[in-house]
């Protein structure tokens, strides 16, 4: 058992905005995204960055909604740069201009995550609710050609996972450095469109054996990051390397959490305007409320996995049983896994299309 | 697939990839795209030495002037698991 402070997060999301061109249905931003316009402004971000570097952060997601939609975006880079933090942009791509990735360029952006639909724009672009998928070819082409490592991020689900060969090809074709293919999960607008969005057993099976054998093909020449869907799984995902142990999540608003799915939870809210970073990180009931293995319920407090799962997720306990402090339902031992259960069986139902409606999220 | 290292290859840091001094927690790290790998001293003092200017030879030379016996295997295969990994590239020999 431990409760213990961790020596401070490794690294800190920046979600500046929620704000976003596109509106794909699998988002994770909160569903009253419109109760987030209050947004930090360009000093509170560096300060938040400095307090960061200063617990001992070593990375920085710049992440939202779209980032680029912030005119002060690489004023923030400079002061994380300045700070030591590699930092790692989380684009649409949309927005991202020849003028926009020289002005990043130049304020010492280590890194960039392109996202990307699907491998053709007629389900790209349908997805993302917007015309957008030259656009990003041609971003993630400008990547490259200033020198930046390029990683394209897909999240996959029911309506593209059966074209993820396709999708790596394009990510082959792009010249891309990695991959990010990760299941959809289900929190914000996700989990609004969860019906519509998680795939079958038998299309992640197909998935997983053209995954396998394109990591076998490209290894040393692309890096393929899976993320497996934890509905599927026999025992949860360690979310975020454990409660406020590894991460440290800034909302546009400046609540902190150790999620970026945790605003829901029913804990007292912590904000940068309000407290420091450091009081936030160590001693914030936001913070310390799921810290360590204490908190945990059976069958986790004995289970021999506890140190390993770390309980799994608090979001997902909460968004699927109301109670946060439950055992991640998608764990087979959870007493709540027929949840869990109940969604795949109706997934797996011989009827069931790939192309159900999708509820679009807002662009602000 | 295994790499192999040739003495007269040039390492240099990936691209992407950047080493520092993590203050808070005393010890050197690589830092790539949402992952920080911890540096032993050993591993530290290889890659500090990774350049883009010295060959693997000029690296095993310049760690025996430092620490004494250095057996190249060692450095050899360090580098082939970075390369791998994609955390060091060489770049031509002169």
């Amino acid at each position: 058992m431990s409760t213990e402070i961790p020596e401070g997060p490794l690294g800190l999301l920046a979600e500046l905005t929620y704000r976003c061109p596109l509106a794909c249905a699998y988002c994770s931003n909160p569903i009253e995204i419109a109760a987030y316009r209050d947004e930090l402004s360009t000093a509170d971000w560096q300060r938040v960055v400095s307090e960061a570097a200063e617990l001992g952060a070593l990375q920085c997601h710049l992440s939202g909604g779209e980032p680029l939609l912030r005119r002060d975006l690489a004023q923030i880079v400079a002061t994380a740069r300045d700070q030591g933090l590699y930092t790692n942009l989380v684009t649409s791509a949309l927005g991202f201009t020849e003028a926009r990735a020289a002005e990043l360029h130049d304020a010492g952006l280590d890194h960039v995550q392109v996202s990307l639909q699907a491998d053709e724009p007629t389900l790209s672009d349908r997805i993302a609710g917007t015309p957008s998928f030259d656009r990003k070819l041609e971003a993630a082409r400008r990547v490259r050609e200033l020198g930046w490592p390029l990683t394209l991020n897909v999240v996959l689900h029911r309506q593209n996972i059966d074209r993820v060969d396709r999708v790596l090809a394009a990510a082959e074709d792009l010249g891309a450095d990695r991959i990010e293919l990760a299941n959809t999960q289900y929190y914000g607008w996700a989990w609004r469109n969860r019906a519509a969005l998680l795939p079958s057993r038998e299309q992640l099976a197909a998935a997983e054996v053209t995954v396998r054998a394109a990591k076998e093909r490209l290894r040393g020449r692309m890096e393929i990051i899976y993320v497996v869907p934890d509905y599927y799984a026999t025992y949860p995902k360690p979310c975020m390397g454990g409660w406020g142990a590894r991460q440290l999540v800034v909302v546009p608003t400046g609540d902190a959490m150790p999620c970026l799915a945790a605003h829901e939870l029913p804990l007292p809210r912590a904000n940068v305007r309000e407290a420091s970073l450091e009081w936030i990180w160590r001693d914030s009931p936001m913070f310390t409320a799921f810290r360590g293995t204490d908190w945990m319920p059976d069958p986790c407090a004995s289970c021999s996995r506890r140190e390993v799962d770390l309980g799994g997720c608090r979001c997902q306990a909460f968004a699927l049983t109301g109670d946060a402090t439950r055992t991640d339902p998608v764990c087979h031992l959870s007493p709540d896994h027929h949840l869990v259960e109940a969604a795949v069986e109706e997934a797996n139902e011989a009827s069931t299309r790939t192309d159900l409606p999708l509820v679009a999220r807002p662009h602000a | 697939m295994s790499v192999t290292v040739s003495a007269d290859a040039v390492p240099r840091l990936g691209r992407g990839v950047r080493m520092r001094y993590d203050k808070a927690r005393d010890r050197y790290v690589l830092l790539l795209p949402e992952t920080v790998v911890v540096l032993n001293a050993t591993g530290a003092a290889i890659l500090e030495l990774c350049d883009g200017a010295r060959t693997v030879d000029g690296i095993v030379a310049a760690l025996r002037e430092r620490y004494g016996e250095v057996p190249p295997e060692q450095v050899h295969a360090y580098l082939a698991k970075l390369v791998e990994r994609r955390h060091v590239e060489m770049t031509h020999e002169h």
